[in-house]
């Protein structure tokens, strides 16, 4: 028991910080927002996806991708195609010149369905596709890269390069993917509405489920003796190969695992939000996520949610009242982690959390006045910093 | 390319060229290692002897020739595969994984698990922990299993990496420099380290300081400019006149 416990959350420090995380996305932003800012915070949380997958990928592999928004995008498109065509029954768009097909391709002249866009028409299909294409995607670029031993800012600026090129071409074949519109305008799901505050609140829940579930997964990799070996490679990767381990094939594990959990966070986008664009996919958005994991702490899967939470409410709290200066101080905020705490949230909690837990720890001796156990309360927190 | 025919060596290098831009680092070389034999490789700066290392561990490609290990050709296979068939090798710098333990480095190195499903897998069993405290008691670190291993000295970063080499058995142990920065006392410890493990395997060292390649040596071969000078037993070799000029004799 002891043993599936460490692995699923590392050690004690590891279980509490979980567990603070999800009563927080369980019960304290359910009580405390309205359904407007829940359906927000929804939002945000299908960013930290992708920030999760920055950690494992970036921070404990040592790989960069600046093109998580492919993944995010991929997985984000898969579903809004599902919906779409669930939207577009004959009966919905009866007064297009080509009833039964998405409104945009009406609108490009198309006049069938697009082969491609065929099996979208399942559900099952869907969330296949959604978990089975991006780590198909991430496998091809992972295999030609890792195996060439290409890496560090090569691999950046490529997955960057991907991304733009994948906005591209979404901008581009308007009539087969909506082009800088995106995907809008959906409405149900197999039948039933999901533009509701229920339907959005159910989300909010099941979002938050999958968060904590790819957590628990990512916990379970990092403390297997795959968790040690992206370290051990990330700093002494000849090391590694000359141990006996073919290191590219690792690298592109973690590459298609931490592109199938962004596209969990796509998907899940679509739905809270309602609606795809490629403006999720490109430069920005990748750059973002890496952000969030940089604030948060790129060695800390928990505190990548934090990151991506912080930031996400001050773009919405700075962008209400200062648009033009959100930018600037995001980017020298970035500066600011990158330069002064290279760890983040999470390397701030380990160096200075022990102050506020020892506040903690005078409240608790306080209450238990008098009690003899009220020394060694204190000796223990003391100690376990 | 594979014309040369089995041996009862543990390692044959056959005419093994290698040349960057023309210039032959390695140059036409042949040489034979025994099993149970220590062979320690001195030369020059600039000699080619961290190349030969390379060239057998694969990490750097024979411009020609060939290296057969245990009649196995290893001038085709990857670096991952020729650890597989049993060649260990030492760098020069201690490379040991500076942020993990004694223990997790001797972990990560242990033979199993080395697929990537394996390694999420793997299990720290009886097995694999008494195989550990076997090679940290030779390495002498078995009081420092829990300690970070950047924190150890320059000598016990050389020996937690030749127990790295150790716990997966090799058949062939190959040393860039052991005692490379090491204190008085800890080159007499290596050199008794080195003396056990010779058992059963064969050593190729790679080594500056001639007191200390007197101590261990088998057999020494002299490199020069990618060839060999000189090849024999540690005395007849110091009083080669070849080997003096080039070498010994200033």
């Amino acid at each position: 028991m002891s043993f599936v416990y460490e692995k699923l959350f590392g050690d004690k420090k590891g279980m509490v910080g979980f567990c603070i995380l999800a009563a927080l996305i369980l019960v304290v932003f359910p009580l405390f927002l309205d359904s407007f800012r829940l359906n927000l915070v929804g939002k945000y949380l299908t960013y930290a996806f992708a920030a999760v997958s920055l950690v494992l990928l970036w921070g404990y592999g040592g790989t960069l991708s600046l093109g998580q928004g492919i993944f995010f995008g991929i997985g984000g498109y898969a579903m809004a195609m599902f919906l779409k065509l669930e939207a577009s029954s004959p009966e919905n768009t009866a007064i297009q010149s080509t009833p039964g097909i998405p409104d945009f391709m009406d609108w490009n002249q198309l006049t069938e369905l697009p082969m491609f866009w065929m099996p979208f028409n399942s559900f099952t299909f869907t969330i296949i596709a959604v978990l089975v294409v991006p780590t198909i995607f991430a496998y091809i670029i992972g295999a030609a890269m890792f195996k060439r031993r290409v890496g560090g800012v090569y691999f950046a600026i490529i997955t960057q390069v991907i991304s733009v090129i994948l906005t591209v071409l979404i901008v581009g074949q308007q009539g087969l993917t909506g082009g800088i519109n995106g995907i809008t305008d959906l409405r149900t799901l197999n039948g039933w509405d999901i533009t509701s505050d229920s339907a959005k609140n159910l989300f909010y829940f099941i979002n938050c489920f999958l968060l904590l579930g790819v957590i628990i997964a990512s916990r379970f990799i990092l403390t297997s003796k795959f968790g040690r070996l992206l370290l051990a490679m990330r700093d002494k990767e000849d090391r590694v190969r000359f141990s006996g381990y073919d290191v590219a094939n690792f690298k592109i594990f973690i590459f298609c695992f931490a592109a199938m959990i962004s596209a969990i966070g796509g998907a899940m986008f679509t739905l809270q939000v309602g609606f795809m664009s490629p403006s999720f996919v490109g430069i920005v958005p990748s750059i973002e996520m890496v952000i969030f994991a940089a604030i948060g702490g790129r060695m800390s899967l928990i505190g990548a949610v934090y990151g991506t939470l912080l930031i996400n409410f001050g773009k919405t709290a700075f962008s209400e009242s200062f648009p033009e200066l959100w930018l600037f101080l995001m980017g020298g905020l970035f500066i600011a982690v990158v330069m002064f705490f290279p760890n983040g949230l999470a390397g701030l909690w380990e160096d200075y959390g022990h102050h506020i837990t020892k506040r903690f720890a005078f409240l608790k001796r306080f209450f238990a006045k008098g009690k003899i156990e009220s020394t060694s309360v204190d000796g223990k927190l003391e100690g376990a910093n | 390319m594979n014309m040369s025919t089995n041996t009862d060596f543990t390692l044959a290098i056959e005419d093994l060229t290698v040349s960057f831009d023309g210039f032959k680092a390695v140059d036409s070389l042949s040489f034979y290692l025994d099993k149970n034999e220590l062979h320690v490789v001195i030369g020059p700066n600039g000699a080619g002897k961290t190349t030969v290392l390379d060239l057998i561990c694969g990490k750097t490609k024979s411009t020609s020739g060939s290296i057969k290990f245990l009649n196995k050709e290893l001038t085709n296979l990857s670096e991952h595969e020729i650890v597989r068939a049993g060649v260990g090798r030492k760098f020069q710098t201690p490379s040991i994984y500076e942020n993990l333990s004694v223990m997790e480095n001797l972990e990560i190195s242990y033979p199993r698990g080395r697929g990537v499903f394996g390694s999420l897998m793997f299990k720290h069993d009886d097995e694999v922990h008494s195989k550990i405290m076997e090679v940290a008691s030779q390495i002498m670190l078995v009081d420092f299993l829990d300690t970070e291993a950047g924190l150890l000295s320059h000598g016990q970063k050389q020996w937690l990496e030749i127990g790295m080499l150790l716990i997966q058995d090799p058949q062939l142990l190959m040393l860039d420099e052991p005692v490379a920065g090491m204190s008085v006392k800890e080159r007499e410890q290596t050199a008794e380290l080195l003396n056990k493990i010779s058992q059963g395997r064969s050593v190729l060292v790679i080594e500056h300081d001639m007191e200390f390649v007197a101590r261990i040596a088998h057999k020494v071969t002299v490199l020069h400019q990618g060839k060999i000078l000189a090849a024999g037993e540690m005395e007849e070799v110091q009083k080669d006149p070849k080997v003096i000029e080039v070498y010994l004799g200033h």
